[in-house]
């Protein structure tokens, strides 16, 4: 008799135990499912702790954060989520194009500036000015910070010589 | 980029010293900065480590244009040809006519800009005309 309901008594032990088991889903059943479901979100990884799914990684729109965190809630047996996505700021505007003086323009402002330069020359062709000639260091300095405030688009002295 | 790299101490530079509306852009392989320095100091400072950077200035990857924030109306400038006169002329162009002339080392008034180049000045001796920014710094 003691025998029997102590068989029993195991029995039921057992059962609730099972019951207990199947009861509580695994973590990383939870996690592989919330995985697949935010796989349509780059970038985001979650990690999941008796059915709490934290969310992290950096995503490009706010869009995309609650995309992920709706996502993750449609999965079975998530209890909760806690979205510790962040959102990458947008990229900086392509910087404006540096503007160059017209050649035209250019040949005025060259000439005015190289008259006090003769052993210099400064030809202007597609806003390039390409200099020639041999001057001292420290006048070809002054003549290079002159061409420099025309806003050419590129002042070449490959041909100078320096004294 | 790699110009950026190149000259990231003349950058560094101008951000330090306090030079305003600075513009740092490469385009077609040539680093373009612009910007207001502070004084003729920090201009001169710019300009020296651009060309330690560069030697001679003769690579040609740099355009640079640094105007001087002290360099306002009614404002004292020197005169800094190399040993010349400094021509001031009747209206903003070397065809004008000379009108007057301030010595080398001479301190003068800047009146306006015509522009970056050409600037209307009177010196202590009362003559009035344009000449050339080049050889006018700020004191």
């Amino acid at each position: 008799m003691k025998l029997k309901h102590l068989t029993t008594s195991i029995l039921a032990i057992g059962l609730l135990f099972m019951i207990s088991c199947k009861s509580k889903p695994k973590d990383s059943d939870i996690q592989a499912s919330v995985t697949t479901a935010i796989s349509s979100v780059p970038g985001v990884t979650a990690d999941v702790k008796d059915g709490v799914v934290t969310l992290s990684g950096t995503v490009n729109s706010e869009e995309e954060k609650t995309a992920a965190e709706n996502a993750a809630k449609t999965v079975k047996d998530v209890k909760s989520v806690s979205n510790n996505i962040s959102v990458a700021p947008p990229p900086p505007p392509p910087a404006a194009p540096v503007a160059i003086t017209a050649d035209d323009s250019l040949k005025t402002a060259v000439n005015d500036v190289i008259k006090d330069f003769p052993g210099v020359k400064v030809d202007v062709k597609d806003g390039v000015l390409t200099v020639t000639g041999e001057e001292k260091a420290a006048r070809w300095k002054t003549l290079k910070m002159a061409l420099d405030a025309l806003h050419p688009k590129k002042v070449d002295a490959s041909g100078l010589k320096v004294k | 980029m790699a110009l950026q790299e190149k000259y990231k101490e003349l950058i560094d530079a101008a951000k330090a010293s306090g030079t305003t509306n600075l513009q740092v852009a490469e385009q077609d392989g040539v680093l373009h900065i612009n910007g207001i320095a502070p004084s003729g100091e920090v201009k001169d400072q710019l300009w020296n480590i651009y060309g330690k950077i560069d030697p001679n200035f003769l690579t040609g990857d740099v355009v640079m244009d640094i105007q001087v924030a002290t360099a306002v109306e009614g404002a004292k400038l020197k005169v800094v040809t190399e040993s010349s006169n400094l021509n001031i002329r009747k209206g903003p162009g070397t065809d004008q006519p000379i009108v007057g002339k301030a010595a080398h080392g001479e301190i003068v008034t800047l009146i306006s800009k015509m522009n970056e180049q050409w600037w209307l000045i009177r010196t202590d001796g009362g003559a009035e005309g344009y000449s050339y920014a080049q050889y006018l710094k700020p004191v």
